[in-house]
């Protein structure tokens, strides 16, 4: 019995490395800490009532972006081991298996678990109160898309330390990923925890294009509607449409290594392909998911702290819609080396080239933004500022992979791991933090300090060109990616190490940002008026941090940059809010369903991953409970009296 | 002050390819035939169309920044309402529009290119391909030798590489020769290359395949006709055969060094294609009859 | 309980008493266009079912083909219990406008029970299938078939449930506008999966049989 016990643990548990055990007692560390620290302040009840129960978009949105945070730190220290191992040549720090482990963790944790959590902190913090309304228009919906999300990043990270890490890349492409030549439950955690948090990104995906149509404040038409509500809106059509086919393949694969079917095996009549293609159908929208809204930031930035309207609105509406369409056009431009004919490969090459047109007039649009304007370089438009090089350079390099033939000599290479970073970096990230700093004072109520911001800043843009720069070089010199060790010859070292050192860079700005964040949390600059940036849009109107109604009184909107016009004619929302005595509002209740229906979710997914088919099916018979809980739930609101309304406005100062 | 340190590292980055590109650590900008020359050629085709949109873009930018910087004695004109000009928006969409519609054009003829032996050069000759985990295996039809992590090929004649694979993908890539080509269970699938000098060249395996993928690299020894007829001579008569028990052990998952065989089993790589689902894929299937039309007439 | 006759009044003040009574409520048209998207989303995933079962239909690794599996009398019966379900779906759509509870549940009852023999019948066709030596680990082909057609069974499996718990509380509250909504979104849901099932007994079962 004890015999088995062992035996069972010692499969169960990731045993054999000092790194895992290390990190097995920091997550027992800091669990406890965590719980002694709640039972200690006695705060169970709070984060129960306040945070995961909340069907509060902005409580949801900074539970997005905490979990963002943390998941960029995992996906950095990821980075670096990868960077450390390949410094020199013939480095043993990591062995080859857990190098594939670490390379696979990053790609999936930074796409998958930090720029779209990331994303939908922005996209639930920002959208309904830059509409003017009081809530997305699925409120219970959001909160089970966060815990889907939630528990699906939950599920991946454990691999780490139970089971074993998935190895097979962030594309995890058959057969390499089938149980013949991939057993184990790594690869399960991947096809599991991406299935359940890509459900949650769909609810997303629906929930934000009904509210964007259908909640929009009186007189805000499309056409007067913010580019960063406009971005969501793309960057939600091409989730609907992108993320089922990510499903299928994810579905797919995971039949073949649960069920035995044969969709992607080698023998049997399985096709590989199939998972490529489907694969990619959502992968290569995926990118313009995530750097779309990232556009949307860089508008409202540069526009903000130009002090100016953004040039050319309706190329700059047209250039989103036009990306929208475009993107699900070139999907097959990831393997032009897969033995596609010359007349398919031109016209993915041409259709991703395309995509060029609308980003290149993006770019000067914002360029002549900012042309006669009054530019000042806080923090939020100074990434905004270096996000315009680094995507212009990181666009070009696309476009020189758009062209086959050259791909068919960057394919696989550093050239392509040096693009794809300057685009996912230089634009979404860049991108994501300038409008983390814009907004932070909305969701929190006071600035981050400027001067360790500056330091972070410089930081982190210097090593990112020092770390990826090099890249390029490598690529011509033929190194191929996600190799865990090179020989001295191959000349590689020199650029491999500088390239290590700019990663580093980038890990102390990371740290710079942390400790930004806790010294603000204290001395920080609070903002009083709501509007610490000048803004022009209907989130500066409101108090910061928000009343949990957003608006006490719906505004009516007759111009783009609402609330710039507002100003101008002295206008204010406090002055609204006299004009007529206040109306009780009908607000969704918490509800502590979502959760527990995450809870369920995890467990069919930690079932799945182990082969417990009778802890999946109680894990899907949980999911179906709640599912008919809600359908038979009728009271699930509340009402706001004016009277409470009138004294938290008054106690803001707005009436 | 941060448009300098840009300017610093973007000079930095370029001349980095400047001073360091011209050494032979750089195969795929120093190719030695036809195919990466073509390549080589697009590769710095579109850099110059890409430079010519990214290099007035950040020179722009950074003359905006300083020119309408919030300082309280700036004098530059601001005008916080001017938000449209069609003229101007008219400029920046038609040049995007020019560039790409000049690039794409180039590359779709080079694709189209690219799928045909190099012009004006010698007989082709045939090299069958199969990457296995973590080796490849590479077997001349002609002349019914095989050879394990390395090939020996005759300078200017044009190669065909024939590609599969008897394990998980992955990606067959000579930088110094041209670009690569995917090696697919159940496809086989053609890659032209060619070596104008005579040298060996490292080919790779691009594509991960698991534990052993960093070691999956092979030589491409180019020789002269003479040369490597002998070397042909040379594995006929002293290295052994390659058995189907023999296949099967290099199957296995393992990384080793070069081998040689003499002969192998006739339709090893026929059968390989088709154990691993090659009846289902018409395309390539085609490919392989018009091929062995073409090598029959040659034996002819 | 509320019945249409009081619920209308009350909102004839910002639509005139013209709109449907689903639409009533402020989160219905939220809901029922978010319900359009969420169909939207099924088509990509069917859609990619279906592209995966094209590319693996002939993919049968000696196993048996389409054409020697298919018996025409099976999936005729499927299609015969799913197009009536779907119209009897909308004959309760029609009580439900007429605000007559009575027939609004029993044309419901009537199509939940249709469901349940479809699903019943599918099921019985994939044990002959499986009884034959035909699984899902046979081949490509049958890997793709199973998955195609058990997805769009489990669609209306999930698609019972919630009809039946829909039935409840029509049963409890009566016809008002959230039941009405909900009425209207689950028929939605119904005849998409109707037109699911046209696609795979065309393109699946028809030219299987035919080919």
């Amino acid at each position: 019995m004890l015999e088995s016990l062992k035996e069972f643990a010692g499969h169960f548990f990731v045993t054999g490395e000092p790194l895992i055990y290390m990190s097995d007692v920091a997550i027992v560390v800091v669990s406890l800490a965590i719980v002694f620290t709640l039972t200690y302040l006695k705060k169970w009840k709070w984060l129960w009532k306040e945070w995961l129960t909340t069907v509060d978009h902005k409580k949801i949105g900074i539970m997005y972006l905490i979990s963002a945070l943390l998941m960029l730190f995992r996906g950095g220290v990821d980075a670096l081991l990868m960077r450390t191992q390949l410094a020199l040549p013939n480095l043993h720090f990591l062995d080859p298996q857990h190098y594939n482990e670490i390379f696979t963790t990053h790609g999936t944790i930074m796409i998958l678990f930090m720029a779209m959590p990331f994303l939908f902190a922005l996209f639930n913090i920002v959208v309904p109160l830059q509409i003017g309304a009081r809530d997305v228009a699925f409120p219970y919906l959001n909160a089970i898309s966060f815990w889907l999300f939630f528990f699906g990043a939950l599920l991946f990270n454990l691999s780490f330390v139970i089971g074993g890490s998935p190895d097979a890349g962030w594309v995890s492409y058959p057969p390499l990923t089938e149980l013949a030549t991939d057993p184990g439950p790594g690869e399960n955690f991947y096809l599991l925890s991406l299935q359940i948090s890509g459900i949650g990104s769909i609810a997303t995906g629906i929930n934000f294009i009904v509210t964007i149509l259908k909640m929009r404040a009186p007189g805000m038409t499309l056409m007067k509607m913010p580019l960063f509500s406009w971005s969501v809106l793309a960057s939600c059509i091409i989730i609907v449409f992108a993320f089922p086919a990510l499903t299928v393949a994810l579905a797919l694969l995971m039949f073949d290594r649960l069920f035995g079917t044969h969709f992607f095996t080698m023998l049997h009549g399985g096709n590989p392909m199939m998972y490529i293609n489907l694969f990619w159908v959502w992968g290569h929208p995926e990118v313009y998911i995530a750097v779309l809204p990232a556009f949307g930031v860089i508008s409202e930035v540069v526009a903000t702290f130009s002090r100016k309207s953004v040039f050319g609105y309706k190329s700059m509406v047209a250039a989103l819609m036009v990306i929208t369409v475009i993107n699900y056009l070139v999907w097959a431009h990831h393997f032009f080396t897969m033995g596609a004919s010359a007349g398919v490969n031109a016209y993915f090459a041409v259709a991703t080239m395309l995509v060029g047109i609308p980003t290149g007039v993006k770019v000067f649009n914002w360029l002549f933004t900012m042309f006669r304007g009054r530019i000042r370089l806080t923090l939020p438009m100074l990434w905004a500022i270096a996000f315009i090089p680094c995507f212009a350079i990181g666009g070009a390099t696309g476009v020189m992979l758009a062209a086959a033939p050259a791909d068919y000599q960057y394919h696989n290479s550093f050239f392509l791991i040096a693009h794809f970073h300057q685009t996912l970096i230089g634009g979404v990230v860049f991108g994501l933090l300038a409008g983390l700093y814009y907004w932070w004072p909305k969701m929190f109520g006071f600035i981050l300090d400027e001067r360790l911001g500056k330091w972070a800043f410089w930081f982190f843009n210097i090593g990112f060109y020092v770390c990826f720069m090099p890249m390029y070089a490598l690529g011509f010199m033929g190194m191929t990616r996600r190799v865990y060790t090179y020989p001295a010859e191959t000349g590689w070292t020199g650029l491999n190490f500088v390239s290590t050192i700019g990663a580093y860079l980038m890990g102390i700005g990371f740290l710079l940002i942390v400790a930004q964040v806790l010294y603000s949390i204290k001395y920080g600059k609070r903002d009083v008026t709501g509007d610490p940036w000048d803004g022009r849009t209907l989130e500066w109107a409101l108090p910061s941090p928000v009343p949990h109604y957003n608006f006490a009184r719906i505004p009516e909107v007759s111009e783009l940059d609402a609330w710039w016009h507002m100003k101008q004619n002295g206008e204010t929302l406090a002055a609204q809010n006299k004009k007529a005595p206040l109306e009780p509002i009908h607000m969704p209740k918490n509800t502590g369903r979502p959760f527990i229906m995450g809870v369920f979710f995890f467990i069919a997914g930690f079932g799945f991953v182990f082969n417990w088919f009778w802890m999946g099916a109680i894990g899907l018979i949980g999911v179906v409970i709640t599912l008919i809980a809600r359908s038979q739930e009728r009271d699930t609101e509340y009402e706001i009296p004016a009277e409470e309304i009138r004294r938290t406005e008054s106690a803001l100062g707005r009436l | 002050m941060k448009s300098r340190w840009w300017k610093g590292l973007i000079l930095g980055a370029f001349s980095l390819f400047a001073l360091t590109g011209c050494s032979e650590k750089y195969p795929v900008l120093h190719p030695v035939g036809p195919v990466g020359e073509q390549e080589l050629f697009l590769i710095k085709f579109s850099t110059l169309l890409a430079a010519i949109v990214v290099i007035p873009v950040i020179a722009l930018l950074i003359f905006i920044v300083y020119r309408y910087r919030d300082k309280p004695d700036n004098q530059a004109p601001y005008q916080p309402e001017w938000s449209e000009s069609k003229t101007l928006e008219f400029v920046w969409w038609a040049i995007p529009i020019l560039i790409i519609g000049i690039l794409g054009a180039v590359t779709a003829k080079q694709t189209f290119a690219l799928t045909h032996p190099p012009k004006n050069s010698g007989e082709p000759l045939t090299i069958q391909v199969t990457s296995l985990d973590w080796k490849w295996v590479f077997m001349y039809p002609d002349q019914h030798i095989a050879t394990v992590n390395y090939a020996e090929i005759p300078a200017g004649r044009p190669i065909q590489f024939v590609l599969t694979a008897d394990a998980p993908m992955n990606s067959f890539w000579v930088p110094a020769l041209g670009g690569q080509e995917y090696a697919m269970p159940g496809m086989a699938m053609r890659l032209w290359l060619q070596a104008d000098k005579t040298g060996t060249f490292e080919g790779k395996g691009a594509n991960f395949t698991g534990k052993g993928f960093a070691h999956m690299t092979f030589d491409v020894k180019s020789v002269n006709e003479s040369d490597f007829n002998k070397w042909v001579a040379d594995v006929k008569k002293s290295a052994p055969a390659l058995t189907k028990d023999g296949y099967k052990e290099l199957r296995k998952p393992s990384v080793m060094g070069k081998k040689s065989f003499s002969s192998y089993p006739k339709d090893l790589f026929m059968d390989t294609v088709m154990k691993n689902g090659g009846k289902y894929m018409n395309n390539h299937w085609m490919m392989m009859d018009q091929q062995e039309k073409q090598m029959d007439h040659h034996d002819h | 309980m509320t019945t249409v006759a009081e619920k209308r009044p009350t909102n004839a003040g910002h639509d005139g008493g013209r709109l449907p009574l689903e639409y009533t409520r402020h989160e219905g048209p939220l809901n029922i266009l978010g319900f359009w998207i969420f169909l939207a989303t099924d088509v990509v995933l069917f859609a990619s079912l279906f592209a995966t079962y094209f590319v693996l239909r002939t993919h049968v690794d000696g196993g048996p083909t389409d054409k020697e599996l298919f018996g025409i009398s099976g999936f005729t019966i499927e299609t015969v219990l799913l197009l009536t379900s779907s119209f009897t779906g909308s004959l309760a759509v029609y009580a439900m406008r007429n605000g007559n509870k009575k027939r609004l549940l029993g044309w419901l009852i009537v199509t939940l029970l249709l469901g349940i023999a479809f699903v019943g019948y599918e099921l019985h066709e994939f044990l002959d299938y499986a009884a034959e030596g035909a699984t899902m680990q046979r081949s490509a082909f049958l890997s793709a078939f199973f998955t195609l057609v058990g997805t769009h069974g489990a669609h209306v499996t999930f698609g019972i449930i919630w009809m039946a718990s829909i039935i409840v509380q029509i049963a409890r509250y009566g016809i008002d506008a959230i039941n009405a909504r909900k009425t209207f979104i689950v028929s939605l849901y119904w005849h998409f999966l109707d037109i699911i099932w046209i696609f795979i007994f065309t393109t699946v079962y028809m030219m299987g049989v035919v080919s």
